[in-house]
């Protein structure tokens, strides 16, 4: 498990970084937490020529209160994203979700930026950022853009970050007073999901008022579940009530057939996982 | 009246902590791959991707100009150099046994075979130049599926070797009409058919590998005048052997070193390809080298286990006596036939009757070759598969009867008023109490009370539906009587070897033929020998896996260390203290008769004369006032050979939690008592139980080797072999009755497998029992959650696993799934 040689540099600017992206183009490739992209390297699927490594630039790291919303910085770890405060008080959502990404060791150094880049749809972290609605910053040569989460992602592993660009911050609209829940679905405690709902909920007395809902593994991208909400939405925050709306959860999804499971059953779990996870989010479960 | 001294406590059964942890655990010991001598050179390794291809041609001239590379081998460059890896077990005497060349040249028959090897100077050097070496394949039709291959020579199906003209290695059988230990077995199930119960079932072991946790490697110095192999192996003795016997090298210009060795599971008892190129190479160059596996080659290419079907027909009486056995299995042993090869099922053989009073039983295996990793050894090696079937069976007949699945069994088991007993299968079980086990496991089980939760979930229709499952298991064990392995047609003995060194300053240096490789050797064995001679346990050093320390012995497997090799050792420190009694009755100035040994000192009755041991080892160095005739040496040898297995039996009790609605099963309790003789050291017993419990259950609920219909291994990685960590077990509930063996000295019986032999079933019984209500009598191992729902809505044992595996790393090709 030794990867192919690779020219190392390590910008401590965003600008600098570019740069170098700029310079080495297709030979490139960002390193930030390594938690995906070290497995693909020592597995020698990709052998870059030069690795560009964000880890040393500060001002991607940390969460920072934005108004109306809250901009995690890509390189924040999914420790510190997890532990903040703000997204507990804000996004309570995604930190539901960082407690079933991974071990500790893998939390302590991958990056929420790194992960969403990485796009693998069976990651933990795309679900909670689409359902809530998140914009991604992206910056490059001719300055930055926002892209938001229904255009980011595109296909497996694919987003829609451009080649000369990086991922420098996450916008998440602030969610205060929703319930969430993430119900993710494994054999082993440590494994990728093979199916995982990530539901927050806006109530209004015993009824649900909103209801936003982020499928994981359910298609080549993470997914909203569209249908799903809009049933939701209104109904009494019953055992009845809320299966009813999650029995329309798995609509317009693709799902994959694999040695977890094949698609139809994962069909049935997005039914069973989002029913769990709304009535968890509406304080029932 | 006089004082007497407060006798200290006995070392045999106490918990101590074990000396090797320390080394062990923080990895500042000697692993193989910790090894570097000076200009060591390094190894990489071209493996084929395809499970079947001619090689039509190999260019390594790229290879060979990469930077730092010394050569680059394939196997027509090293020719008969390489040897051959055997077959120690031909189990019928017209087996068919393809020719394993460590490097073939002209044909690969599975994907991960080694087809060229790279020398360089750095490990990463070597891994860049194996990149570029070029290989031409032709790709050959290969025999994957199991019961398509057996029949493949019948319908010009695909051969695993076509030269062969049969996939089928052996067809090997035991009929008790035949041998004469019990009736026939066509007639008792022909008159169960008549009035009587017959169950029919056909049951998948699903393909494992050992995964043990240090990855194979091996150093190999040919620059001595003997050539010095390191390998991360469990058989030191035998690879020499092997070596010798197929290289053409004098066994004593051999020395095989086993360092410490970070667990094996049976999966390091081969002779593999891997050792015999590193042998090869290191002869050619002159020079030292080392080969590392990785994680990836080590899933691909060390030998897999299990692998079976198994028909199975079981007859009984209307109240649920059994009177028949009838047993017909297909066996997976891959591309070749390996070290115990076709062996493994034969171990089975003699224990699916179990610990029931079968009148008639009949055994059949088809020892199939195909296009996959081979298989071998895995923990258990035959008995697990075998105590499978018997104890999913059990319940099955326990179900159709409509009775407690304990009682049924109670009515077939031998009574422990009933030992010895020889069995429908010719073995003689020495010791046993399966009604006492059983009651201890009930009762730490709450037996009663959780049917009664399960009764009230059901009547509820709860979601989550509990199941209780039995396993009341018995294994052969302690490999064993070299006259049995004679008549089975095994290449080897069975016997183990010890030495006892008497140190001038008064330590003990003791040495054996076992190859520790994690059990605790070190800390048991020490144990035994401070109390058999009276001296401190920290006074013991036990010395193995290191053929110019240890010149002789059988190694580590089969759960034979302690029943084998412990006894070996008892002998040499007997024969240690025989030969010091001379001595000591001359340094004493009594007569022999006189002395008593005892608590480590040789005492002349009615006096207070005495030596200790340890001072007479100093006189003997010395040897300055030795009587007459004695040679000045008190250190001692045994070679014992066990006169009969050894039979740990044990009652299991797991209790699951199925949820109806994913499939998802959640272990609730699992206890058990198992009967393991006297124990040595009762921390070292909790530790092998625990993980033999883990590795039972993990083939019931998680871990599977998925090839695709390309021949490919799908489950190449941790994550998609899913191998289960401590937040996916429970906390087991342990304890032990005891029915000392009597076929060895300390009365112990073997607990390395033990409990990976029992849970399987246990665990398998209870997802079963949790789904009898939706009318489920089979969940196919491993009883994923997906299968679960499967045969909750739709029948049958919940279907086959999609044999294709989610990428997580595979950026460049992920678009392509
Ligand atoms: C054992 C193990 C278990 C895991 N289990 C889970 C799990 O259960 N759930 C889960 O969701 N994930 C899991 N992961 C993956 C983990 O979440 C990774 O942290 C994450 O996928 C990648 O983040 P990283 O910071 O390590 O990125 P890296 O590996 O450094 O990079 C990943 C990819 O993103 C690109 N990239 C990184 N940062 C940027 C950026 N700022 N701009 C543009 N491109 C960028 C890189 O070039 C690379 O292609 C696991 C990983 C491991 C090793």
């Amino acid at each position: 498990m030794i990867p192919a040689a690779f020219e190392y540099v390590a910008p401590t600017s965003v600008e600098e970084a570019l740069a170098a992206l700029a310079e080495h183009g297709d030979d490139a490739k960002v390193i930030a937490g390594g938690q995906s992209l070290l497995p693909v390297l020592r597995m020698r699927l990709n052998a870059p020529e030069w690795v560009i490594d964000l880890g040393r630039i500060d001002s991607l790291r940390g969460v920072r209160d934005g108004g109306d919303h809250l901009a995690i910085g890509a390189m924040t770890t999914h420790h510190d994203v997890g532990e903040d405060p703000l997204i507990h008080e804000h996004a309570l959502l995604i930190s539901k979700a960082i407690t079933h990404l991974a071990d500790a060791q893998v939390r302590h150094r991958g990056t929420f930026g790194g992960a969403l880049a990485h796009a693998d749809p069976a990651g933990d972290l795309g679900a909670p950022a689409l359902a809530l609605g998140s914009t991604f910053v992206v910056q490059g040569p001719g300055g930055t853009r926002e892209i938001p989460a229904d255009d980011f992602f595109v296909d497996l592993f694919e987003t829609s970050i451009s080649e000369d660009e990086i991922l420098t911050e996450v916008r998440v609209p602030k969610h205060g007073g929703w319930g969430a829940a993430y119900e993710k679905f494994v054999r082993i405690a440590h494994q990728w999901p093979i199916v995982a709902v990530a539901a927050a909920v806006r109530m209004e007395g015993d009824t649900i008022a909103e209801a936003r809902i982020g499928l994981t593994n359910m298609g080549s991208t993470p997914l909203r579940a569209r249908a799903a909400e809009q049933a939701l939405a209104g109904q009494p925050a019953t055992e009845e009530g809320v299966a009813a709306g999650a029995a329309a959860a798995a609509e317009g999804t693709n799902p994959p057939s694999d040695l977890n499971g094949d698609a139809d059953y994962r069909r049935h779990l997005a039914t069973v996982l989002t029913r769990r996870a709304v009535l968890a989010a509406a304080g029932r479960g | 009246m006089t004082a007497t001294q407060e006798p200290t406590q006995g070392e045999i059964g106490r918990d101590r902590r074990r000396k090797e942890d320390q080394r062990l655990i923080t990895g500042r010991t000697r692993w193989t791959d910790n090894i570097t001598l000076p200009g060591m050179l390094h190894l990489a390794m071209v493996r084929s991707p395809f499970p079947h291809a001619r090689i039509t041609g190999i260019d390594t001239s790229a290879a060979k100009a990469g930077t730092n590379v010394v050569a680059v081998y394939t196997g027509a460059d090293l020719g008969e150099s390489q040897g051959a890896c055997i077959n120690a077990w031909p189990v019928v005497p017209d087996q068919v046994t393809p020719a394993h060349l460590p490097m073939p040249s002209d044909r690969v028959a599975f994907a991960g075979e080694t087809v060229a090897v790279v020398v360089a100077r750095s490990a990463a050097e070597a891994r860049d130049a194996a990149e570029l070496v070029e290989v031409d394949y032709e790709e050959l039709p290969a025999a994957l599926d199991l019961k398509e291959s057996a029949e493949a020579h019948t319908n010009g199906g695909a051969l695993a070797h076509p030269d062969l003209g049969t996939n089928v290695s052996a067809v090997w059988r035991f009929d008790s009409a035949e041998a004469g230990t019990g009736g026939d077995v066509e007639q008792a199930i022909a008159e169960a058919r008549q009035d009587g119960i017959v169950i029919e079932r056909e049951y998948r072991q699903q393909r494992l590998i050992p995964a043990f946790m240090e990855p194979r490697s091996v150093v190999v110095d040919p620059t001595g005048e003997q050539i010095t192999m390191w390998s991360a192996t469990q058989v030191p003795h035998i690879l020499r052997f092997a070596l010798a016997a197929t290289t053409g090298v004098p066994e004593s210009k051999i020395r095989v070193i086993a360092p410490d060795v970070g667990g094996g599971f049976g999966g390091k008892l081969q002779q593999t390809p891997e050792e015999m190129i590193a042998f090869a190479v290191a002869r050619k160059l002159g020079k030292p080298v080392k080969f590392t596996e990785t994680r990836s080659e080590s899933l691909l290419t060390a030998h897999h286990g299990r692998d079976q079907w198994q028909r199975l027909t079981l007859a009984a009486t209307k109240d649920g006596h059994v009177t028949g056995l009838k047993v017909d299995l297909l066996a997976d042993l891959g591309a070749y036939v390996a070290i115990v090869g076709g062996g493994v099922p034969v171990l089975g053989a003699f224990m699916f009757n179990a610990i029931y009073k079968f009148p008639a039983y009949q055994f059949q295996t088809t020892n199939v070759l195909t296009n996959k990793t081979w298989t071998d050894a895995y923990r258990g090696a035959g008995r697990p598969e075998a105590t499978f079937a018997i104890e999913r069976l059990m319940d099955e007949l326990a179900n159709e009867l409509g009775k407690d699945p304990l009682e049924v069994r109670e009515m077939n088991w031998i009574k422990h008023e009933e030992f010895p007993f020889t069995t429908v299968a010719g073995l003689e079980y020495d010791s046993g109490n399966y009604e006492a086990a059983t009651a201890r496991a009930k009762e730490m089980f709450g037996y009663d009370a959780l049917r009664a939760e399960q009764a009230e979930r059901r009547s509820r229709g709860d979601k989550v539906q509990l199941g209780i499952g039995v396993s009341t298991f018995t294994e052969m064990c302690g490999l064993a009587p070299s006259r049995v392995l004679g008549s089975l047609n095994y290449g080897a003995g069975g016997w183990e070897h010890a030495e006892v060194r008497m140190l001038p300053t008064g330590k003990v240096e003791v040495v054996t033929g076992a190859s520790a490789h994690g059990q605790g050797h070190e800390t048991a064995f020490s144990q035994i020998v401070a109390d058999r001679l009276g001296v401190p346990f920290e006074d013991v050093e036990v010395l193995h896996g290191d053929t110019q320390i240890s010149h002789k012995g059988l190694d580590t497997y089969g759960s034979r260390s302690l029943v084998v090799g412990g006894e070996a050792l008892v002998r040499a420190v007997d024969k240690v203290i025989e030969k010091a009694k001379p001595v000591a009755a001359h340094l004493l100035e009594a007569s022999a008769d006189d002395l008593e040994f005892s608590g480590g000192r040789f005492s002349v009755r009615g006096t207070d004369q005495g030596m200790a041991i340890t001072e007479i080892a100093t006189a003997v160095f010395a040897a300055h006032n030795l009587p007459d005739g004695v040679e000045a040496s008190i250190d001692s040898e045994a070679t014992y050979d066990p006169v009969n297995f050894n039979y740990p039996h044990g009652t299991h009790l797991c209790a699951v939690e199925v949820d109806t609605e994913t499939g998802q099963v959640r272990m609730r309790k699992y206890a058990c008592c198992d009967d393991i003789g006297n124990v040595i050291n009762p921390l070292i017993v909790s530790g092998q139980v625990h993980g033999g419990l883990v590795q039972g259950i993990a083939q019931a609920l998680w871990e599977e080797a998925v090839y695709d219909e390309n021949g490919t291994l799908v489950t190449g990685s941790f994550v998609d072999y899913l191998l289960p960590t401590a937040a996916d077990t429970i906390s087991f509930d342990l304890d032990h009755t005891t029915s000392p063996a009597t076929t060895n000295s300390l009365g112990t019986k073997g607990v390395g497998e033990a409990g990976t032999i029992a849970s399987t079933p246990a665990v398998v019984n209870a997802v079963v029992d949790a789904l009898r209500p939706y009318g489920v009598h089979d969940v196919a191992m491993p009883c994923t959650p997906e299968r679960v729902w499967r045969a909750i809505n739709t029948g049958g044992s919940g279907g086959e696993t999609t044999e294709a595996a989610a990428p997580h790393f595979d950026e460049s090709e992920g678009a392509a799934q």
